[in-house]
C-alpha cells in the first residue's frame, strides 16, 4: 500500500518512517566520515576533501531552505505536507554530518545564507512544488555521484554514497508522488 | 512551464547547420542539465553560479557571486572550447574549484549540454537574469 494513499496522514508518516529504518543514522555516518580523520588528525586531511564536503553542505543548506518555502507555502497537503518535513529533516542531518566533519578535518563548514533564490512565482500547485523539490534530489544525487570519485579518503567516499542514496530514495518517492514512473532508469549519471 | 517547443526548433536548427550524426541535440542537453540543478539555475545564483549569458563571460566575474580564488584568478573565458574541457574535468582545468564533480565524460553530452547552454541563452527565462536586466538598463 502506497503511504499516499492511505487516509490518515499519522499512519503514513509511521508507514514512512518504519520503511527509512534500514538507512544509516546520522550519528553512523558521522562515525563513518570522522573515524580515519579523527586517528590521523586535523592536519592530514586533504584540503579537496574538505572542499567537496564544504560544496555539499552548501547544496544542503539550500535544500533545507527549499523544503522549508516548500512546507511554508500552504500549497502542500498532508500527507505530502508531512513527507516534506520528512525529507527535510533528512537533509538537516545531512548538513549537520557534514558541518561537523569538515570541522573534525580542520575546515570552516559554510553557512546557510540570508536568502537563497528561488522560483517561487513559477510555485502555483502542489505538484510545483513537488517538481521543484524532485529537481533538486535529481540534481543531488547526480552532484553527489560526481563528487564521490573525487574524495581521497575512502570513509568520506562511503559516506557520501550513504546520502547519495537517501536522496536519490527522496528523488523517485517524489516522483512517484506527482503520477512519474518513480525510478525511470537502471543507472544515475 | 516546459520548453520543449522552443528547443526542437533550436535543435532543428543545429542539424542544419552540422552533419546530421555529430549534432549537438540541445533537447538531450536539457535533460542532461538536470545534472547540475543541485547547484546550478540558468538565471539566478545558487550554490554555483547562473548559466544564462555564460558565453563570451569571464570565469569568476558574475557580481556578488563567492568564487574561489583558484576560479576568480583563472582568466578562462568562456566559450564551447574551454566550457568543453571544464565540464570534462573540472578540478583538472582549475584545481581548487568549489565545482567538485568529476565531470562529463561523455564528450557529445558534453556537446549537448554546450548546445543546451547555447540555445537556453535566447529564451524568456534568461532575460531575468542579471547580465540581462543590467544590459536592458543601459541606454
Amino acid at each position: 500500500m502506497s503511504f499516499f494513499l492511505t487516509s490518515s496522514p499519522f499512519i503514513a508518516r509511521r508507514l514512512f518512517l518504519g520503511r527509512s529504518g534500514f538507512m544509516l543514522s546520522g550519528a553512523a555516518v558521522a562515525l563513518l566520515a570522522g573515524k580515519e580523520a579523527l586517528a590521523a588528525g586535523a592536519g592530514a586531511a586533504d584540503p579537496r576533501d574538505v572542499q567537496i564536503l564544504n560544496t555539499a553542505l552548501g547544496a544542503e543548506l539550500e535544500a533545507i531552505a527549499a523544503y522549508q518555502l516548500g512546507a511554508e507555502s500552504k500549497l502542500l497537503q498532508k500527507p505530502v505536507l508531512d513527507l516534506a518535513v520528512t525529507f527535510q529533516g533528512h537533509h538537516k542531518e545531512h548538513a549537520d554530518v557534514l558541518a561537523k566533519t569538515i570541522e573534525k578535518l580542520g575546515g570552516k563548514a559554510v553557512v546557510a545564507k540570508a536568502t537563497y533564490n528561488f522560483p517561487v512565482e513559477q510555485l502555483k500547485s502542489q505538484a510545483d512544488v513537488l517538481r521543484f523539490a524532485a529537481k533538486l534530489e535529481q540534481g543531488a544525487v547526480s552532484a553527489y555521484l560526481g563528487a564521490v570519485p573525487l574524495f581521497g579518503n575512502r570513509d568520506l567516499a562511503k559516506a557520501a554514497a550513504s546520502i547519495l542514496g537517501d536522496e536519490a530514495m527522496h528523488w523517485a518517492v517524489l516522483r512517484q508522488a506527482l503520477g512519474e514512473v518513480p525510478v525511470p532508469s537502471a543507472f544515475m549519471a | 512551464m516546459s520548453r520543449v517547443g522552443p528547443l526542437i526548433a533550436g535543435a532543428a536548427a543545429l542539424c542544419v547547420a552540422v552533419s546530421a550524426g555529430a549534432a549537438p541535440d540541445a533537447l538531450r542537453g536539457e535533460q542532461l542539465y538536470a545534472r547540475c540543478q543541485a547547484c546550478h539555475a540558468l538565471a539566478v545564483d545558487r550554490v554555483g553560479p547562473h548559466h544564462c549569458g555564460l558565453f563570451g563571460r569571464l570565469a569568476g566575474s558574475v557580481p556578488e557571486f563567492s568564487y574561489s580564488p583558484a576560479m576568480k584568478n583563472s582568466k578562462i573565458v568562456w566559450n564551447d572550447k574551454t566550457l568543453d574541457r571544464f565540464l570534462a574535468q573540472p578540478l583538472k582545468m582549475v584545481p581548487g574549484s568549489t565545482m567538485t564533480y568529476d565531470g562529463v565524460q561523455d564528450a557529445k553530452e558534453r556537446a549537448d549540454l554546450i548546445a543546451y547552454l547555447k540555445h537556453v541563452n535566447d529564451t524568456p527565462e534568461c532575460a531575468k537574469a542579471p547580465e540581462k536586466k543590467a544590459w536592458a538598463k543601459k541606454p
